[in-house]
């Protein structure tokens, strides 16, 4: 009942391409809006849910553990600690990529190394590769490479990267 | 943590069976799924007019390139005009697809569920991780062009710095599960590989490599559960479903340590709890951790408490979880080995303790006596964990 394809079949196999042109105008939200804004403006906001002192990076306005509205917009630092870092040698259709995209998360400032959970952030790292494979920039403080104002659009790309210091 | 364990019926699993998982398989996901129904129905000794429920369990549509996979798949799984559900929790959903079925019939509604999963990877162009781009934060994390296997990575480099543990001591559970998949006759990538092989091949994302994680696979896999006194009547080894448990952690994974998968811990809680386990190293004969990497392995040993933070490759090394160890892990040959179709993949970790409690896993049958085992799946944004604990 089960057969693997032949070698001679993998090459003349019917493929039918069907492409759904799908188009989607997703919505930040409340909190996601203002995060964006405050990206333009340099600063990185989260909202705070004084009922448990916990901090959410992304912002959002409920607390999931509370379930209750957040109640304030901080503003954290634009500097936290490299918690992990990878880099990726293949695109996202898993094409292979010569020059690798060298990403991480970052831990950012006020928190606690104790903290399970923190205002983190997802972001490229201007870092080596061979920081990354022999794992040196893990631990390692870090600091926003900001885009010039002019540049900036409202947007993740606000930031450049995260570079130490 | 408070955990219901008010049951109407105990339930037990009578028969099972499963397609060959295989890249490019030529039949389509309904014939899959048929295969494997027809398989298990045959090993339980019922007939479709037996069965009175249906769970398909399937992940992201996407994969198969068709919509409403449950509706889809309904045919070929016997679903038809019967109380028949779909569910999908990612990657755990193989072990939820068990637990729905389970729950089915310990509430008193069937006496009888054929729970099926399938799934079918391989018709993604150019390749199946394109589908998985609509997992991310569209505003957030899309405009770095992130691959999944970006936030495995993560967890993995994470989860080895956290620890200090070295790629070589992960590489072994490649090495074991590819080695144990040898002897299982479903199974698409078994072999003898070494830890330098592992080492050496192509670099995906560091510190992922090719042969770190399992297959692009299609496959089935089916099981047929039912209530105490029918299972007395069909079976003379029915195994029972004595702990189940489930949970979801947030999807903000950046905001949360990636070193210990708590979300796994509250799930294998619940379950070991409803199951009167209290220390699972002593009572667990056999275990399935979902093993998508082989450094995912180790991450849920630890998060079921098999093994303290960390400590879970120092036991490996020592041989604890190997097929004649104390604890063998992955005797199928997991998802490494066998290949990941994922809701079949995780069904096939049910089935495969399953046929070691019943005693007729043939080669792959586990060296000592086993009377407890668990099988576990996991999902979504490191998510998602199912746990389900049976015995003979």
């Amino acid at each position: 009942m089960v057969t693997s394809l032949k070698e001679e079949e993998l090459h003349k196999h019917v493929l039918i391409p069907y492409k759904p042109n799908a188009k989607y105008a997703y919505t930040a939200g409340q909190a996601q809006s203002r995060y964006l804004l405050g990206l333009k403006e340099g600063k990185i906001l989260g909202r705070k849910c004084v009922k448990c002192g916990k901090i959410y990076v992304p912002p959002k306005m409920y607390c999931d553990e509370c379930f209750r509205p957040t109640d304030i917009w901080v503003e954290v630092m634009d500097e936290g600690y490299v918690m992990t870092a990878v880099a990726s040698f293949i695109s996202w259709t898993r094409e292979k990529i010569s020059e690798p995209e060298l990403v991480g998360v970052i831990r950012l400032l006020p928190s606690n190394p104790r903290d399970f959970v923190y205002p983190g952030i997802f972001h490229r790292l201007c870092v080596s590769y061979e920081e990354v494979r022999n794992m040196s920039v893990i631990g390692k403080r870090v600091k926003a490479v900001w885009r010039p104002k002019e540049e900036r659009k409202a947007s993740i790309e606000d930031i450049q990267c995260f570079k130490v210091i | 943590m408070k955990v219901n364990i008010h049951l109407n019926k105990r339930v037990a699993v009578i028969g099972a069976g499963m397609t060959q998982f295989r890249r490019r398989i030529l039949e389509t996901p309904q014939e899959i799924a048929w295969e494997a129904s027809s398989k298990a129905l045959e090993e339980a000794g019922l007939e479709l007019k037996d069965i009175e429920c249906v769970v398909i369990g399937s992940a992201p549509d996407a994969f198969d390139g068709v919509n409403l996979k449950g509706e889809y798949l309904s045919h070929g799984s016997g679903g038809i005009r019967k109380p028949s559900s779909r569910v999908f929790v990612g990657g755990a959903t193989g072990v939820m697809a068990a637990i729905t079925g389970w729950y089915h019939v310990a509430s008193g509604m069937c006496n009888t569920v054929l729970v099926v999963a399938e799934e079918k990877m391989s018709p993604a162009r150019p390749h199946p991780q394109s589908v998985f781009r609509y997992i991310w934060d569209p505003i957030l994390e899309k405009p770095l062009n992130p691959n999944l296997i970006w936030i495995f990575a993560m967890e993995m480099h994470r989860y080895m710095a956290t620890y200090g543990i070295k790629k070589e001591e992960i590489a072994l559970v490649s090495v074991k599960n590819k080695r144990n998949a040898a002897n299982n006759p479903y199974a698409q990538l078994g072999g003898n590989i070494t830890v330098d092989d592992v080492l050496n091949s192509e670099v995906l994302v560091w510190p992922v490599q090719l042969l770190d994680i399992s297959p692009v696979s299609d496959g089935g896999a089916a099981m047929v559960m039912a209530s105490e006194d029918v299972a007395r009547r069909y079976s003379d080894t029915p195994i029972w479903v004595d702990g189940v448990g489930w949970t979801l952690d947030n999807t903000e994974w950046p905001a949360r340590d990636l070193a210990y998968p708590r979300y796994l811990e509250f799930a294998a809680r619940m379950a070991y709890k409803m199951a009167g386990i209290e220390n699972p190293y002593k009572e667990l004969d056999v275990i399935e951790p979902y093993d998508p990497f082989d450094y995912k392995e180790l991450h849920h040993i630890e998060g079921l408490r098999i093994a303290k933070r960390g400590e879970a490759p120092k036991l490996l090394k020592e041989g604890v979880f190997d097929i004649d160890g104390d604890i063998p892990s992955s005797p199928s040959g997991g998802l490494l080995g066998v290949g990941n179709p994922i809701a079949a993949a995780g069904l096939m970790k049910v089935i495969s303790i399953y046929w070691q409690l019943k005693g007729t896993a043939g080669k792959m049958q586990v060296k000592k006596p086993v009377h407890t085992g668990l099988a576990q799946a996991w999902g979504d944004l490191m998510q998602a964990s199912t746990v389900i604990i049976m015995r003979n």
